[in-house]
């Protein structure tokens, strides 16, 4: 590994300052499953790596605020996964932690990191965006927010500027009852990144969200209001016409994890698996029987 | 800019040490070059194949994915610090009686995520132990006694 200064702040305007010098050219660590890799491989190398650490106001706390639950911005995907709140209220979120990495990669690895870093095939992403996640941002010319679906501009690339960082993520609750499910294919069962991922979430008022990764430059979100995707929803040829639009916005391209065409197929696969979950999780909550 | 050496605390199988370490070297680079304890191995160097793994504050993680500047005030247990007033951990002495060690080169990264696993759950069931064991690459194959070592001291305890 090239050497480089490590820098460890104590508060996040010397970490901003540190960020936003032109010099540094300054790489934030937080877990770091993903830095040290690339910093070994020699694909990305900092002048300095700033750790996130010892900064109190990016923490590793989950919080109830009003209407919904704030991530710090170490909160690690075994935090994640183990959290009562977080299990009752996000069951896609938590499937989509789970299959990150292993254990040793969930016990360092964070939710804001697998954001910021931007990839495609991030497997929380697709989760974060059915719930509508928001993004805390602060930076030199101070704090904004984020919708996540906004976020990202390209592979590995987001919104933030320079000096700007991740504080925390904001999920709001579900307004009616909801349910969701994840998805992903990938070559083998753990330590894989995905070939394709998607998550869906359907709502008692017919509502259906359903976000995909590893089909496009970003992942991205489609939302269905024909109520087509409700809850017991009879009309199958409508549903699947609905399940096709869903996710004919894929532009999935040929790589060392599958090709083009094997990724549409899934897709299709996949999408309609999510929405029979998701939908009978939906029922389960409405108490209603299967149509 | 300097690159200087960090000096860093940390607690290694329960012993305090005080070390300088240039902020490149891993977790790994710093248990097997600076501290001299080998048993920990270097293997894919990316947080694919387990063999590094090692104990932070209880919990597995790949030594070849921590930077050693962000151990300070941690504790540290790799596979020497296992054994206890010359008696190898129950994990070691089933891995040693199910003839689940082929090369070895694996095991040290085996035993401490099953450690993890076991600490936390002393009871887990098959299922459990092979997604604690997801992250842990046996290149010879030697799963299923592997598995069987992990469960022999599951069931004692039950």
């Amino acid at each position: 590994m090239r050497p480089f200064t490590y820098l460890r702040p104590t508060s996040l305007d010397q970490m901003m300052t540190a960020l936003a010098d032109p010099d540094a050219s300054a790489a934030l660590l937080a877990g770091g499953t993903d830095l040290i890799v690339r910093l070994r491989r020699g694909h990305v190398r900092p002048a300095m790596v700033v750790d996130t650490k010892s900064v109190r106001d990016l923490n590793g706390d989950i919080i109830a605020i009003d209407g919904g639950l704030r991530f710090g911005a170490r909160v690690t995907m075994t935090a994640l996964v183990e959290d009562a709140r977080v299990r009752d209220r996000f069951e896609a979120l938590v499937e989509a932690a789970s299959v990150v990495g292993s254990v040793q990669i969930r016990n360092r690895a964070t939710l804001a990191g697998n954001v910021c870093n931007a990839s495609p095939a991030a497997d929380t992403v697709p989760a974060l965006l059915v719930y509508g996640a928001r993004v805390n941002v602060v930076g030199p010319a101070g704090a904004r927010v984020v919708r996540l679906a906004e976020f990202f501009t390209g592979p590995g690339r987001t919104v933030l500027t320079r000096g700007e960082l991740v504080a925390s993520i904001d999920l709001p609750f579900p307004t009616t009852a909801a349910g969701a499910s994840f998805g992903r294919v990938t070559r083998r069962r753990g330590v894989d990144l995905a070939t394709i991922n998607l998550c869906g979430l359907i709502t008692s008022d017919g509502e259906a969200r359903f976000a995909f990764g590893a089909v496009g430059p970003t992942p991205f979100l489609r939302i269905d209001r024909t109520g087509a995707l409700a809850a017991g929803a009879t009309d199958a040829v409508a549903r699947d016409a609905a399940l096709r639009t869903m996710c004919g916005a894929a532009r999935p391209i040929t790589d060392v994890r599958g090709s083009r065409e094997y990724r549409a197929a899934m897709l299709a696969v996949m999408t309609g698996r999510a929405w029979k979950v998701a939908e009978s999780r939906l029922r389960g909550r409405m108490g209603t029987r299967p149509a | 800019m300097s690159t200087a050496n960090v000096p860093v605390r940390m607690q290694v199988n329960g012993r305090s040490l005080d070390l300088e370490i240039p902020p490149q070297h891993t977790l790994l680079d710093v248990l097997r070059d600076t501290v001299r304890l080998t048993g920990t191995k270097e293997c894919c160097s990316e947080g694919e194949c387990g063999a590094c793994t090692v104990l932070v504050n209880g919990q597995a993680v790949c030594s070849c994915l921590v930077l050693g500047v962000e151990m300070d005030g941690q504790q540290i247990t790799t596979i020497e610090g296992l054994a206890s007033e010359g008696r190898l951990d129950p994990l070691q002495e089933a891995f040693v009686s199910t003839g689940a060690v082929q090369c070895g080169f694996c095991i040290p990264g085996m035993i401490m995520a099953a450690r993890a696993l076991l600490s936390a759950k002393p009871k887990p069931t098959r299922a459990e132990v092979q997604e604690a064991l997801v992250g842990n690459l046996c290149r010879c194959g030697g799963y299923s006694r592997i598995l069987d070592a992990v469960l022999l001291v599951a069931d004692s305890h039950r």
